[in-house]
């Protein structure tokens, strides 16, 4: 049960994280007004549990309810496109193909268009990383993955996301190894 | 990449995972691997890029209000609604005589608190304000020269005005703004994704060092230096705000006026 105390502590702790929080959202998502519901729903769902944190990393500690509030609307809202591996680079209602990223002119239309292509889990790596700037430590704890997990995948997304960038630059058409 | 050494140790040396000893191994390495310097070349490009590309995407401020309404709602709620029946009217009896001597008796402390909760209030509603699309700056300008002029013909005090780009606070701009019926000037900076409002004002009181508080999940902290009272108002990090304080405390002595 919480007190204005805890209330208080919350939005000095835990809200100045909402940026971030907000950021991981719209990239699981691929969608700005999905990951403003999203964010709601985790923040609420943050402020609940809090009374059971108990120090430690907040931003991680947030992310990771974050992360489970993005996949579980988006089993939830767009199950038909998550019924197999494959399928989960569809299930980003992403218009993105090589063929619009080499058309974007704009570095920044681009790099999104680009990261919009990659897998869910191996896009939110590197906008951990890359984005965020989290640890692998932390990363691992955010995606409740091993630390050999996040290195491989964060390296596997890299790769594919130069592959996809480079695509553009020399017009090739050799994808992801 | 044609080098047969452990992928994830290029990726961890680029990320600055590595110890120190062993990322001194991995430099060794480096010095007589082409391939591991050309595939650290394109991902710090790419890094590069991806920097450069402002990607980030930041919370608009209406769903930040939405949460705090959210917050502020809940509680009441959930703790009320297994209270109903018979004890739970005892319990509500309970909490009304609790409420009626604290009303009783803490005011006399309340009052000093009053006031600051209400300043805090103001403040924190400013920025908020602020942060509603088109309305952070009127003057639009990091040039120091420039918004000062465009201050000294605005109100009636003077100011001095700084850019802390290099300290990571970059001033974007100003406005002229509205707190507790005072006319305020707004200097604006921004620091990564945090906007940072310095609400400055002429005041008739004597010098007074630093007092913080928090508001609504935003922090502020006020000072008063040579007949001006500032008020800097973020929701970053309370070590963040105090750093900008402590700049913009230091610029207003050495240039004091």
């Amino acid at each position: 049960m919480l007190e204005a105390e805890d209330r208080a502590r919350f939005e000095q702790l835990v809200l100045p994280h909402l940026d971030a929080a907000f950021n991981l959202a719209a990239w699981i998502l691929s969608n700005r007004s999905d990951a403003e519901d999203v964010t709601q729903e985790a923040m609420l769902r943050a402020y609940r549990f809090f009374g059971g944190f108990y120090g430690g990393d907040v931003r991680a500690w947030l992310l990771q309810i974050v992360r489970n509030t993005s996949y579980t609307w988006l089993e939830k809202n767009r199950r038909m496109h998550m019924t197999d591996e494959f399928n989960e680079e569809l299930h980003m209602q992403s218009s993105a193909t090589p063929e619009s990223i080499a058309i974007a002119g704009d570095d920044r239309e681009r790099l999104k268009q680009a990261l919009e292509t990659l897998p869910a889990r191996f896009r939110e790596v590197l906008v951990l990383r890359e984005l965020e700037g989290c640890s692998y430590k932390e990363i691992a704890e955010i995606t409740s993955t091993p630390m050999g997990t996040v290195m491989s995948s964060l390296s596997r997304a890299r790769r594919q996301l130069q592959s996809a960038v480079a695509k553009h630059a020399g017009g090739e058409t050799t994808h992801e190894l | 990449m044609s080098c047969d050494l452990d992928n994830a140790l290029l990726h961890s040396y680029f990320d600055g995972e590595l110890s120190v000893i062993r990322a001194a191994e991995f430099q060794y390495h480096l010095a007589r691997c082409s391939d591991c310097i050309d595939e650290l070349d394109t991902m710090s490009s790419v890094r590069g890029s991806l920097k450069h590309a402002r990607l980030y995407e930041s919370a608009p401020a209406s769903l930040r209000l939405k949460i705090r309404v959210g917050i502020h709602s809940r509680t009441p709620k959930t703790r009320l609604s297994p209270l109903l029946g018979w004890r739970g009217l005892a319990a509500a009896a309970a909490i009304v005589l609790v409420a009626l001597i604290l009303w009783r008796v803490v005011p006399v402390v309340r009052k000093e608190e009053d006031y600051q909760a209400e300043f805090a209030a103001e403040i924190v509603d400013a920025h908020l304000r602020s942060l509603l699309p088109g309305q952070i700056t009127t003057a639009n300008s990091a040039d120091p020269a420039i918004l000062k002029a465009w201050f000294d013909s605005k109100v009636k005090f003077t100011f001095p005005v700084r850019d802390f780009a290099s300290n990571g606070f970059a001033l974007q701009g100003g406005r002229v703004d509205i707190v507790q019926g005072r006319t305020v000037a707004a200097l604006v900076y921004r620091s990564r994704d945090q906007v940072f409002n310095v609400f400055i004002w002429r005041t008739s009181e004597s010098d007074d060092s630093a007092h913080a508080g928090t508001r609504q999940g935003f922090q502020w902290i006020d000072w008063r230096k040579d007949r001006l009272e500032f008020c800097a108002v973020s929701d970053a990090a309370p070590f963040d705000l105090r750093r900008m304080q402590r700049l913009l405390a230091m610029t207003s002595s050495i240039t004091a006026e």
